[in-house]
């Protein structure tokens, strides 16, 4: 099961001269096992696109070697890599129909033409596009085109499958029964698969394991759970989760028996010194100053004891109420299932376990500690 | 939908009317004058009234003109053959070098791409007498002049940039990502360029053909000083008719009435293509 199937080593991207043009993705190193879904996610310009290219071979390899099924193929040319591409533009060929679109590359394998016509209705019938089949890509709507381009992708057999932005043009409905279907189809054949998105639903919905890049850096590369609880710096914490972690600047120190965590604004939370271990005590008391994260969703509100503060925003999304209260100069963002009774104004009373704190360091971002655990 | 008054229609149309004559009189005039002797064409004062005759076609396909002085050989038809001749060759040569160079310039950004495709543009600014003249002694040297070769070659600065630049825009207009698609599915880069940038990109490359090839054929500098009589185009043919014993008009228009001919006859038939392939031009140039 742990058999690699791609492997970047040290990849790097310039677009211009190396060392002096765009710095595009920055020495990024991965391994991708056999038949694991992994998502690429960042924001615009993150490099994850680059990447993607790169595999592709679309985009040449400034540094570093990329391994496919045991070959390097770096330096080779698509038609060579044995790769199979969804296009975030779709590019469907624009004289074929959609069928010949889908089975245009079946049609060069030594596959029988029931074959290819079993393959194009299968994957035709999961993506719901049966009905278009004899259309052309000019007279059909973003969302058919771009499953037609999903469709074109994943009918072939090849060692690695890269989709670019699959299902950014899909209604809302659509895209959730689609990513169902799509899992199934990718697990059931053992694909490896690769898939850019900005979306983090749909990151977590399709994928075993999310990299999360940020300027070039590959930040993260963990499962969905790793990357919500224990999050390795402060960018992964704030980008991953959504309403994202509220973060606030803190200084800690120790006195009588008690951590104290010193807020902007006067304001300090004091925890017990056995609250946290005495690893975590350490590693917080030599840097001193501290990012302090807590998850939306593991703020509470409480009668007893708890920092007092006041409602600014309480939003009923339909299904969640986020509330957003005055904390130490910023806002605290809070999500509770029920519809909350708070009004603008209140004063309300909440309490942050340390369990639910993460705590990184200031100045490098890195995490020191995910509640009572010592980050490693 | 827009709505424009009775009163704005006819005033277009008026203004459309006399736009249409503005430019259509002189091929109107010429074409009737194609079909008169020089006595005609030259009484005063001038007049749509007269006798047709096709003396001047018959001259000119004969290659006999009978004047009342002399009897004057013509190659008319010679002329025309060599105008087909060169203009074709040369939007030949000109795509096979231009239309490879066009994706090259819009797909792949290398190191000095951009100087060398405007190098190329910047053919068309010079005026052709200043290159003509010192390309005229070369060409002397080293065996060119008067040779069909040496004009072909020469016309590539006329019909090598127009489509290198226009092929260049169609194919910026499609998407790379279409042509990677093909690749990935295991096509080289060449095949990728014969089955899908080409027909894609066809259009565009036909007007920019046909463009050149009107250029080309109504290009008269090159010829009157690279070439001699033999291997003139109609362009610099017509200069034949200007004689001793008087300028032949009669024949004059009907030779450009046979050499527009062609031209006009492309150009209305492709007319839609080439007024995409010139504002596109324009456009992306």
């Amino acid at each position: 099961m742990t058999e690699t199937a791609l492997s970047l080593r040290n990849v790097d991207k310039f677009y211009g001269p190396i060392g002096h043009g765009v710095h595009a993705v920055r020495d990024v190193s991965m391994d991708f096992a056999k038949g694991e879904i992994v998502a690429l996610l960042g924001s615009s310009g993150c490099g994850k696109t680059s990447t993607l290219r790169m595999i592709a071979g679309f985009e040449e390899v400034s540094r570093g070697s990329i391994m496919l099924a045991d070959r390097d193929i770096s330096r080779l040319a698509p038609a060579k890599r044995n790769v199979a591409m969804a296009f975030e533009g779709y590019s469907l060929y624009p004289p074929l129909t959609v069928r010949d679109n889908i089975s245009f590359a079946l049609k060069s394998t030594n596959l029988s033409a029931g074959d290819i016509a079993a393959r194009v209705s299968e994957i035709s019938d999961m993506l719901e596009i049966g009905d278009i089949l004899d259309r052309y890509p000019s007279s059909i709507s973003g969302g058919q085109q771009q499953r037609a381009s999903l469709g074109r992708a994943l009918v072939r057999d090849a060692d690695l499958h890269l989709l670019d932005e699959p299902m950014g043009q899909l209604e809302p409905q659509l895209r959730a029964l689609l990513r169902g279907r799509i899992k199934h189809f990718i697990k059931e054949r053992g694909l490896t698969a690769i898939l850019v998105t900005h979306d983090q639903t749909e990151a977590n919905a399709l994928a075993d394991r999310i990299a999360v890049m940020e300027d070039g850096v590959l930040q993260q590369f963990d499962s969905p759970e790793v990357l919500r609880d224990k999050p390795s710096n402060l960018f992964t914490g704030t980008f991953v989760g959504e309403p994202p972690m509220n973060v606030f600047e803190a200084e800690v120190s120790a006195e009588k028996g008690t951590i104290s965590l010193q807020f902007k604004n006067e304001m300090s939370l004091q925890y017990a010194a056995g609250s946290f271990s005495d690893e975590i005590c350490e590693a917080m008391l030599s840097r001193q100053h501290v990012m302090i994260g807590v998850r939306p969703y593991a703020v509470r509100r409480t009668d007893k004891k708890g920092i007092r503060t006041k409602v600014a925003v309480n939003q009923w999304l339909g299904d969640q109420s986020h509330i957003a209260a005055e904390f130490a100069g910023g806002m605290l963002v809070l999500v509770e299932h029920d519809r909350a009774e708070v009004k603008p104004g209140q004063e309300i009373k909440i309490d942050l376990e340390p369990s639910s704190l993460h705590i990184f360091d200031r100045a490098s971002g890195e995490a020191i500690a995910h509640g009572t655990e010592l980050a490693s | 939908m827009e709505y424009t008054s009775p009163l704005e229609k006819t005033l277009r149309a008026i203004a459309l009317t006399l736009v249409v004559i503005f430019f259509m009189f002189p091929i109107l005039w010429i074409f009737l004058m194609s079909f008169q002797t020089n006595e005609t064409i030259l009484r005063v004062p001038p007049s749509v009234v007269f006798e047709p005759t096709l003396t001047n076609y018959q001259a000119l396909i004969t290659g006999k003109l009978e004047t009342s002085a002399a009897s004057l050989e013509i190659n008319f038809m010679r002329n025309l053959f060599n105008s087909v001749f060169l203009s074709v060759a040369s939007v030949a040569v000109a795509m096979l070098l231009g239309v490879p160079a066009a994706y090259a310039f819009a797909r792949h950004k290398f190191r000095g791409s951009e100087d060398i495709a405007f190098t190329l543009l910047s053919f068309r600014f010079a005026p052709p007498l200043l290159v003509l003249l010192p390309l005229a002694l070369y060409f002397q040297q080293i065996g060119l002049a008067d040779t069909y070769i040496g004009l072909i070659w020469v016309y590539q600065l006329i019909c090598l940039p127009l489509i290198l630049w226009i092929v260049r825009g169609y194919f910026e207009d499609i998407s790379p990502d279409i042509e990677y698609a093909y690749r990935i599915a295991g096509h080289s880069w060449f095949a990728t360029f014969r089955k899908i940038a080409l027909p894609l990109a066809g259009p565009g490359i036909a007007a920019a053909g046909l463009l050149a090839f009107i250029f080309a054929w109504n290009n008269f500098i090159f010829a009157l000083v690279l070439a001699s009589a033999d291997k003139q185009p109609v362009t610099v043919g017509a200069l034949a008719f200007i004689t001793a014993s008087g300028i032949q008009y009669g024949q004059i228009a009907a030779g450009i009435v046979l050499s527009i001919a062609p031209t006009l006859a492309l150009a209305l038939y492709a007319q839609k293509y080439l007024v995409e392939g010139l504002s596109l031009g324009a456009v992306k140039g």
